[in-house]
């Protein structure tokens, strides 16, 4: 379970969260979704401690992710796979080393290194691509690679940060496909960030919204299409005003 | 700004120095690194040599004609070189080439949030990313610029002996009539501290980078300057302290 306990943090003068809580059950998909900049990458990356809060704190399997040590921060790191919103993949390494690099962290052997290699790639759909650099795939196909590298970790948790960001609506729906798959399959709890509605709807079994730095709804995809709050249902509706 | 600036610096080669008990991320990196920013940069720095050993014996010839004996050309050839512009005038270069390019790698991958993928792997960035480059350029400066004294040293000498009213038995004589051991390692001492800084700026730089190309860009120019900078005061510093 991942619990956000009354999160505050800002950037300069600007309050990005504002006692933001939330709990994320173990199992199934919780889409976080709000405006663009409202702070959905910001409570993502809280998460596994690339940001630190200004209040509130971050508890992940009943660890608060601001007390871990070096090591603690590692242990957690190696159970929670994330997916960047561009993939974020290191284009000085090829597409198997990019998949490899944390597999090796982890000090596996090398058959299971190269099992995961593939079963990752499989899921995936990508094949004869080990050997190319990111920078020769096109944006869904990193994309892809980057959840390939997520899932080759079987981490307990996944992150996905704006996954059909940027894509066509047929390799969004690809991608919505690819989520309920990977959360199926390797039975990871995945936490969501997007604002591409018709998504968040497809892969969702919960849906929580950010507005002003807090948590404004949450409830079953059905609860969130039935609310009255003026604000969600502009939202989710895409209406100008 | 100049407070910051050491705080910043002092940090960071504390951060540098706790993660060198990293070895399993670094080590695979260093070579790999010794390869791209010291031997590949060897070019550049015999390129700077080149003009460097000519220039300095026809200045000795000029200063010299008339008043001093003209071997001792040789003498202030090699002092100079040895001591001075072969490490500062090297890293100097190497501090543009060096510097800038480990401030826009790292900033790139900051900025494409490669440096929060690594760290999401488990990966502690400053181990896997800063020390590798940062003892590299450590290691890699001396020999880079021995290179740079060796070639400096002997262009002076054909210059010497093709423009100037001068015999190589008079040359040497003078290279050799003043020459002591510290000459050298106090010039490969300087290069080895020009490389620690250029690299440790480059990677500070880079690591601090925010605001996309702008902030790389910002951010490399700030590298190269503040390489610089620091290659000046550590030159400074050495001459206090050991000669």
């Amino acid at each position: 379970m991942i619990r956000f306990d009354n999160l505050h943090k800002r950037f300069g003068d600007r309050v990005v969260l504002d006692g933001f809580t939330l709990d994320v059950p173990t199992g199934g998909t919780t889409v976080l979704i709000g405006a663009s900049g409202a702070g959905k990458s910001v409570i993502l990356k809280h998460v596994v401690g690339l940001i630190q809060p200004d209040a509130g704190h971050v508890e992940v399997d009943g660890h608060r992710v601001d007390t871990l040590d070096r090591d603690g921060l590692a242990a957690l790191r190696c159970g929670i796979g994330y997916v960047f919103q561009f993939a974020a993949l290191f284009d000085s390494l090829t597409i198997a080393q990019n998949i490899r690099l944390g597999l090796e962290r982890q000090g596996l052997d090398e058959g299971v290194i190269a099992a995961r290699l593939r079963e990752s790639l499989d899921v995936v759909a990508l094949n004869d691509v080990d050997d190319r650099f990111p920078d020769e795939l096109s944006g869904g196909m990193r994309k892809r690679v980057g959840i390939a590298r997520a899932i080759a970790l079987r981490p307990r948790y996944i992150l996905w940060d704006e996954p059909t960001t940027g894509l066509d609506p047929v390799t969004s729906a690809t991608m919505d496909d690819l989520m309920r798959r990977t959360t199926d399959v390797f039975g990871v709890t995945s936490v969501v960030v997007t604002h591409d509605m018709r998504s968040a709807f497809s892969i969702g079994s919960r849906i929580a919204m950010l507005a002003d730095g807090r948590l404004r709804a949450v409830g079953t995809p059905e609860e969130i299409r039935d609310i009255d709050d003026p604000l969600v249902r502009q939202f989710i509706e895409g209406r100008a005003e | 700004m100049l407070i910051p600036y050491i705080s910043a610096v002092g940090s960071g080669a504390r951060q540098t120095s706790r993660a060198l008990a990293d070895h399993r991320t670094w080590r695979p990196m260093l070579i790999p690194q010794m390869l791209r920013l010291g031997v590949q940069s060897i070019p550049i720095a015999l390129f700077i040599a080149v003009f460097t050993g000519i220039v300095l014996a026809l200045l000795a010839s000029y200063i010299f004609t008339g008043t001093v004996p003209l071997y001792f050309v040789g003498a202030l050839v090699g002092k100079t070189i040895m001591m001075e512009l072969g490490p500062v005038l090297t890293g100097m270069a190497l501090a543009g080439r060096v510097g800038a390019s480990i401030a826009a790698e790292l900033g790139t991958m900051k900025v494409t949030e490669q440096v929060d993928a690594l760290e999401t792997l488990a990966f502690d960035p400053i181990s896997y990313l800063v020390v590798p480059r940062v003892l590299a350029a450590t290691l890699m400066f001396p020999v880079v610029t021995a290179f740079a004294i060796a070639l400096g040293v002997v262009t002076g000498w054909i210059t010497a002996v093709n423009l100037l009213d001068l015999s190589t038995i008079e040359f040497v004589k003078g290279l050799r009539m003043f020459y002591v051991p510290k000459d050298l390692w106090f010039g490969l001492l300087k290069a080895a501290s020009f490389g620690a800084a250029v690299a440790l700026s480059g990677s500070l730089r880079g690591l601090s980078t925010a605001g996309g190309a702008r902030g790389v860009g910002r951010e490399t120019t700030r590298a190269v300057v503040l390489g610089c900078e620091a290659i000046l005061v550590l030159d400074a510093f050495w001459a206090l302290v050991l000669l």
